[in-house]
């Protein structure tokens, strides 16, 4: 590289480093901290020293050792912290229920009396070997893949062999297929509507094309809360759609559109055919005009030209445009948390629901990651593609 | 042929009454004397306006949406405007090829899976409840549409009027601010507006980063949809839905009186 590309090199790095700094810090950061709480666990390390230490050259079958108990009471001596023993406890009782009533009784029991304490004679869960082995396993490691594992209705075993949670205990894989089945639906739709649209709006010119692109465009810029709302007061059930469906006797009591999936896919719909309707218009508005006729001349029945000429050339833009609303429509919160129903929430707002309502940072974590996961390669496949477009003429 | 035509007359109106319809038939809702938003409107007024206008919280998310708007968009024009000077050239280094993707990847990562880790690393640096930090979190998802409409103006531009100057005796600075920046200055324009109008429409970062007191326009939108919906909300519709309109004829009157001096 000679010397003039090199500075140049360097003032185009300069010029990039506060925003590329700005992002590292405020994006990139905040991402990983996410992903570290999906494997972080260490309030049972922190909070459980000496029993870590103890139960290190135990084999986790024999029954518990008097050194175990002893430095298990100890330790709960120590937590003068109720909301760190509180964590304690959560973390306990997710890996085996039962500790939720087991450790307060016991931290009780430590704290009245001051010498050494019969745990077993206390509670006789503590002579149940798997307690032990929840508290060891908990005890002696920092990070976990619990989360993760259970994002996927996963979990270890006693034994520690990853096994398939109970078809009670965790609703992820049906909320993470339901997820997949309604971006799918909504990108269906969006290609129906969205494919032919965009071949109208390019067959046409002047002001027609004008209106048809204005179309696409406005609600692309009106707020997608606005566009939401106005969904909401359209699908109510003495909503606009509904009082007209019903004076003109199509039905007689109104027809349930909101709260539903109907509605969300309606709304989903509306908001993300512009991504699908730009892409398709302009990959056809590149295609040269005279092709159609030219496999018209060359003696193409309209319907042969359209399926050979126009179609194979479209569909760049379609595949483009669906994997846009695809990998929208996945991580898509705002429209299904105010049109849906409870059974048509989708993946973000069973985050939402672990970070802010039960406050299980973990799950939260897992889940994100593993819906980062899904978006981050639908993009990659995405950049591709545009990108051996720009190369091939 | 006529029956192709006749489809799609029919086809492309429907299309475009879908696109449409939903965004003007909220209008006349905004100005209903009820306390519903059903149709017919018994009896019109401007009550609607005035409760957006004067009640308490409508006011103060106003105002918070004003001030956290204000400081993205200055913010992220200027970040994003150094930012795309630096990726402008037309052929970039895998190095600038790999910083210009991390810029624009704010656009695509899902809102919530950011807001979760916004709201775990905010709070350890005292940054959640606070104005800096919905400021900073809306920066983050704005600054993309800065970055990408820059950089569109930017690679229009002759680079032998640059050249020129440069030739001529101009100091690279010089040569920046007397003729790059004022080139560039309709993409950064037309950034500034889409990081505003960003700001102004963010719920899910702001629902994970901001408290009450920052509670903006959208969130209280939000919140009002949740819980008990009111015409307010078909009032607070009204002023975004006549701002876009207003917005995109000045950009598209900015465009053409460009266009103008540039046939003349």
């Amino acid at each position: 590289m000679n010397a003039p590309r090199l500075s140049k090199q360097v003032i185009s790095l300069a010029l990039v480093a506060p925003l590329l700094l700005f992002l590292i810090v405020f994006f990139a950061l905040p991402l990983v901290t996410m992903m570290k709480s999906a494997v972080s666990d260490p309030v049972a390390a922190r909070t459980l020293p000496a029993t870590a230490r103890s139960v290190s050259s135990w084999n986790r079958t024999s029954p518990p050792t008097v050194e175990m108990q002893a430095a298990f009471v100890a330790d709960l001596r120590q937590i003068s912290d109720d909301q760190l023993f509180g964590d304690l406890v959560r973390r306990l009782n997710s890996a085996k229920s039962g500790f939720r009533t087991l450790m307060p009784k016991t931290r009780k029991a430590a704290l009245d009396t001051a010498g050494s304490i019969d745990l077993v004679a206390l509670d006789k869960r503590w002579g149940d070997i798997s307690y032990w082995q929840a508290v060891s396993v908990a005890a002696s490691s920092t990070i976990t893949d619990r989360n993760l594992l259970a994002a996927v209705d996963l979990q270890r075993d006693a034994s520690g062999a990853i096994a398939s949670l109970p078809a009670d205990a965790s609703a992820n894989k049906a909320i993470m297929l339901r997820t997949f089945v309604m971006a799918l639906t909504v990108t269906g739709a969006c290609v129906l509507i969205g494919f032919p649209f965009a071949m109208i709006a390019a067959s046409v010119d002047g002001w027609k094309r004008q209106l048809l692109l204005g179309a696409v465009l406005l609600p692309l810029w009106t707020s997608l809360l606005v566009r939401t709302a106005a969904w909401f007061i359209l699908l109510q059930d003495r909503g606009l759609i509904n009082s007209v469906l019903m004076q003109s006797g199509v039905t007689s009591s109104p027809i349930p559109l909101i709260f539903n999936r109907a509605g969300v896919i309606i709304a989903m719909t509306h908001v993300l055919l512009p991504f699908m309707v730009l892409p398709i218009f302009s990959v056809l508005i590149g295609i040269p005009k005279n092709l159609m006729p030219a496999a018209a001349s060359l003696g193409a029945h309209p319907v042969r030209a359209f399926l050979n000429v126009l179609l194979p050339l479209g569909l760049r833009g379609v595949v483009s445009g669906s994997l846009l609303v695809f990998m929208s429509a996945l991580g898509y919160y705002i429209t299904p948390a105010l049109i849906g129903g409870a059974k048509d929430q989708m993946i973000s707002s069973v985050i939402a629901y672990y970070a802010t309502g039960a406050a299980n940072w973990g799950m939260a974590g897992a889940l994100g990651l593993v819906l980062l996961a899904a978006t981050m390669i639908l993009y990659a496949i995405y950049l591709r593609l545009s990108s051996e477009r720009e190369t091939s003429p | 042929m006529s029956l192709l035509r006749f489809s799609k007359l029919i086809f492309g109106s429907a299309t475009v009454f879908f696109l449409i319809a939903p965004l003007i038939a909220i209008l006349p809702l905004a100005f209903t004397d009820s306390v519903f938003l059903n149709y017919p409107i018994p009896a019109y007024s401007t009550r609607w306006f005035v409760e957006l206008f004067t009640a308490g919280v409508w006011q103060r998310s106003i105002i918070n949406s004003l001030i956290i708007g204000c400081g993205t968009t200055v913010l992220a024009t200027l970040l994003g405007t150094v930012g795309a000077v630096g990726l402008r050239d037309k052929q970039l280094s895998l190095v600038l090829t790999t910083i210009k993707t991390i810029f624009l990847l704010p656009m695509v990562v899902p809102a919530v899976v950011l807001g979760v880790g916004m709201q775990l690393m905010f709070a350890r640096y005292a940054l959640t409840n606070t104005y800096l930090g919905v400021i900073i979190a809306h920066t983050v998802v704005a600054v993309p549409f800065v970055v990408v409409n820059v950089l569109a103006v930017l690679q229009g531009i002759d680079r032998r009027l640059e050249q020129a100057a440069a030739s001529l005796g101009a100091a690279p600075v010089t040569v920046l601010q007397q003729v790059t920046l004022p080139l560039a200055l309709p993409g950064i324009v037309s950034g500034a507006v889409f990081a505003f109008a960003t700001s102004l429409d963010e719920v899910v970062l702001t629902l994970f980063v901001a408290g009450p007191n920052q509670r903006t326009l959208a969130r209280q939108m939000f919140s009002t949809i949740r819980e008990n919906i009111s015409p307010a909300i078909a009032a607070a519709a009204f002023v975004f839905i006549v701002g876009t309109v207003l917005i995109a004829i000045v950009v598209n009157f900015s465009r053409g009186t460009k266009r103008a001096k540039e046939v003349r």
